[in-house]
C-alpha cells in the first residue's frame, strides 16, 4: 500500500507483509498460498519505463504481409505513442506473435496464431478470437488472456501468474512445469498436463489425458470431466468450500460454467511432501531422488 | 526438427503440387535440408509410373565421370524393362540423376523394382498407378520448380521438410519413403525412431531392403511389412505405436487414403484441419494458412491417435 516504505517491508513479517500492501490471501491444499492484489498495490508491480497507455486510443494492424518482427515492434511502437487497445487482424498464424509485452494493454488478435504466443508476458489482457499452436502464454506473469478456439501442447508452460484461458480443447503437457497463475480449459486436456506442475491452480472442464499431474510438486488440478489416468504423485482430494467458491468465481468469470456448477469437477493435488520443500528423513529422500 | 505436411481432397482432383509446395514452404524453418513429396495423381491401372534416382545431387560435382556413369545406369534400367517385357511410354528427366518413367507392365512389378535396384547407384524413389514421389536438396520452391510440381494435378499428397539429424544430408536419406515394394504407399515422419537397429535388423531378416541409415526409413519398411501381412493400414498404423520406440508423429499416404499415427508422449506436433472436402495436416498451422488463409477451425490430435481418411 501507499507509504509503506520497501525498508519497512523488509522487517515485517510475511503475514505484516500481506496486510501491509493491501493482499488478500488464501491458503490453498497443501503449501500453496493464493495471493492476489488488490487494485491500489497493483501501481508496485507496473515497470518504471512501461509506456502510459490510454485503453480508449485504439488502432488496428493488418498484419497478413509482414513478419512476427515487424508486428512485435509495430505493438511497441504504438504502445510508446500511447495506444493502449491494438487490434492485430489477419495474423495467419505467425509464431511469437505477442511475445514479451511487458506494459498494460488490451490486445486484441482477431484469427489464429502459431508457436509461442504471447510469452513472457506482464500485464497484458489478450483475446485471441482464433486458435493458438504449442507453448501459449508460456513463462507469463501476469494479465490475461482468452482464447475462443482450440490450443496446442505445452499450452501455459511455466507460467508464474494471470490467467490464462482456452474456451476450446487443448494438447498434451498443459502447464507443464506451472508455477503460478491460472489455467483454464474449457474442453479437453492431452497427456501429461500439469506434469512437474510446482504452483497455481489448472482448470479442465472436460476431459483430461493419461498421467494427468504427473510428478506435480503442488499447485491444484480441478477437472470436470473424466480422467484417464492420474500420473505418479497425483492424487484425488477433497474440494474444500474455499476451492468451489474460487471455481465458481473464475468459471463465471470467463463464461464458462454449466447448470452442473461446480461440484462434478474432480480435485487433484501432490500427493507427496518433496524433500526440497520440506526437511524430510532421508530414506524419505532416497525414494524422491 | 523437420516438418510433415499432407492433404486429401474429397472426391475431387486439384493442384495438389502447388498446395503441397506452398504448405512446405511455409515449414522451411523447421529444416531446410532436403524437401520431398509424395502426390498422387489420377491412377491409370496397368500403367505404372516410376520415378527413380540414378545418383546423388553432390556427385554431379565429379564431372565427366559421374555423366558416363550415370549413361550407363540408365541403359542398365532400360535394359531390365526390356527384358521384363515392360514397355516404355514415356522417359523424363527433372535433373540428370532423377528420371521419371511411364512403363506399362503386367508382369510382377516388385520383381521388377528388385532387379532395377540390383543396378548400383540406383534406387527407385516410387513405382505406382498414381503415386509421384519426389525429393530433393533445398526448400519446397527450390525442388517444386526443378520438378516442375506447382501445377500438379491430383487427389492428395505428403511432404516432408528435413532436418538431418540421424543420417546424411543426402536424397537417399529424405523423405518421404515409397514402403517398397507397395504400389502407391509412402511415409514422412517427424521424430526419432530409438529403438531403430533393432527393428531394422528384425526387418532385414524378413527379407525388407533398407536403402538409407534413416530411422524414418524404418516406418516405411515397417508398413510396408505389415501390409505384405494382410493388416490393413489403420492397424499397421496403431500397431507402430505399440512396436516402435522413440518420438514420432508421421504420415501415410495410399492411393486413397491418407493415415496418421502420433505416439505415445505426443512429442512431435501436428494440427489439423477437416471440413467436408478436404483435410490438411501439417507440424505447424502456418504452413495450412498457406492454403487456406480464411479463418477455420483446427485442432491437434492426441497421443496414440491413429486417424485415416479417404480420397
Amino acid at each position: 500500500m501507499a507509504g509503506v516504505s520497501d525498508a519497512e517491508l523488509k522487517t515485517m513479517t510475511q503475514e505484516e507483509r500481506v496486510t501491509a500492501l493491501g493482499m488478500r490471501t488464501e491458503q490453498l491444499t497443501g503449501r500453496s498460498m493464493f495471493i492476489e492484489f488488490d487494485e491500489a498495490a497493483e501501481e508496485r508491480f507496473t515497470y518504471p519505463w512501461a509506456p502510459e497507455v490510454d485503453f480508449n486510443k485504439r488502432t488496428e494492424i493488418d498484419t497478413g504481409e509482414m513478419t512476427t518482427t515487424e508486428v512485435n515492434r509495430k505493438i511497441r511502437a504504438l504502445m510508446a505513442e500511447g495506444y493502449g487497445t491494438i487490434v492485430l487482424k489477419d495474423p495467419r498464424g505467425k509464431h511469437s506473435v505477442g511475445t514479451g509485452i511487458l506494459s498494460r494493454l488490451n490486445l486484441i488478435i482477431e484469427g489464429s496464431i502459431g508457436y509461442f504466443g504471447v510469452g513472457l508476458i506482464d500485464g497484458p489482457n489478450v483475446r485471441i478470437t482464433g486458435r493458438v499452436g504449442w507453448s501459449c502464454g508460456e513463462n507469463m506473469m501476469s494479465g490475461s488472456v482468452v482464447i475462443e478456439k482450440n490450443a496446442g501442447s505445452t499450452f501455459g508452460a511455466a507460467i508464474r501468474g494471470g490467467d490464462l484461458v482456452c474456451r476450446g480443447s487443448v494438447g498434451s503437457r498443459t502447464g507443464i512445469d506451472m508455477k503460478g497463475g491460472t489455467i483454464i480449459v474449457g474442453g479437453d486436456t492431452g497427456a501429461l498436463s500439469g506434469f512437474m506442475m510446482q504452483r497455481g491452480r489448472m482448470v479442465v472442464c472436460g476431459n483430461a489425458g493419461k498421467n494427468l499431474g504427473d510428478s506435480m510438486y503442488d499447485g491444484t488440478i480441478f477437472v470436470g470431466g473424466e480422467i484417464k489416468s492420474l500420473g505418479v504423485d497425483a492424487v484425488e482430494a477433497e474440494k474444500t468450500d474455499l476451492d468451489k467458491a474460487w471455481l465458481t468465481r473464475k468459471l463465471t468469470q470467463y463464461g464458462l460454467i454449466d447448470e452442473r456448477g461446480v461440484d462434478h469437477f474432480t480435485k487433484v493435488v501432490s500427493g507427496k511432501m518433496l524433500w526440497n520443500y520440506d526437511n524430510l528423513e532421508p530414506t524419505e529422500k532416497k525414494m524422491i531422488l | 526438427m523437420c516438418g510433415i505436411a499432407g492433404l486429401i481432397h474429397k472426391g475431387k482432383s486439384s493442384n495438389v503440387g502447388g498446395e503441397m509446395t506452398a504448405m512446405l514452404q511455409a515449414l522451411k524453418h523447421r529444416g531446410p535440408d532436403s524437401t520431398g513429396y509424395a502426390v498422387y495423381g489420377a491412377p491409370v491401372e496397368g500403367d505404372y509410373v516410376m520415378r527413380l534416382k540414378v545418383a546423388e545431387a553432390d556427385d554431379m560435382a565429379r564431372g565427366r565421370g559421374a555423366h558416363k556413369l550415370i549413361e550407363g545406369r540408365v541403359a542398365a534400367v532400360d535394359e531390365i524393362l526390356a527384358e521384363h517385357g515392360a514397355e516404355v511410354k514415356s522417359k523424363e528427366s527433372a535433373t540428370e540423376y532423377a528420371l521419371r518413367y511411364v512403363i506399362s507392365h503386367a508382369g510382377d512389378t516388385a520383381k521388377l523394382a528388385a532387379h532395377i535396384e540390383e543396378t548400383g547407384g540406383v534406387e527407385i524413389l516410387s513405382l505406382g498407378n498414381g503415386l509421384e514421389l519426389i525429393k530433393d536438396l533445398g526448400d519446397a520452391a527450390d525442388v517444386a520448380g526443378l520438378y516442375g510440381l506447382n501445377e500438379f494435378q491430383g487427389t492428395h499428397g505428403i511432404g516432408h521438410t528435413r532436418m538431418a539429424t540421424e543420417s546424411d544430408v543426402d536424397i537417399r536419406s529424405a523423405h518421404p519413403y515409397w514402403a517398397f515394394p507397395y504400389n502407391d504407399v509412402s511415409v514422412v515422419h517427424n521424430g526419432q525412431i530409438t529403438n531403430y537397429w533393432n527393428m531394422r535388423r528384425q526387418m532385414e531378416r524378413g527379407g525388407h531392403r533398407f536403402m538409407s541409415d534413416c530411422d524414418s526409413e524404418l516406418l516405411a519398411v515397417y508398413t510396408a511389412h505389415n501390409l505384405a501381412n494382410g493388416v490393413e493400414l489403420e492397424d499397421s498404423l496403431r500397431r507402430s505405436i505399440e512396436e516402435i520406440d522413440g518420438v514420432f508423429t508421421y504420415l501415410v499416404a495410399t492411393k486413397d487414403q491418407l493415415g496418421m499415427a502420433k505416439d505415445t508422449m505426443a512429442a512431435k506436433p501436428l494440427v489439423l484441419y477437416e471440413s467436408d472436402d478436404m483435410i490438411a495436416m501439417a507440424s505447424e498451422e502456418v504452413a495450412i494458412r498457406a492454403i487456406l488463409p480464411q479463418e477455420i477451425d483446427t485442432t491437434d490430435p492426441y497421443d496414440e491417435e491413429v486417424r485415416v481418411w479417404r480420397a
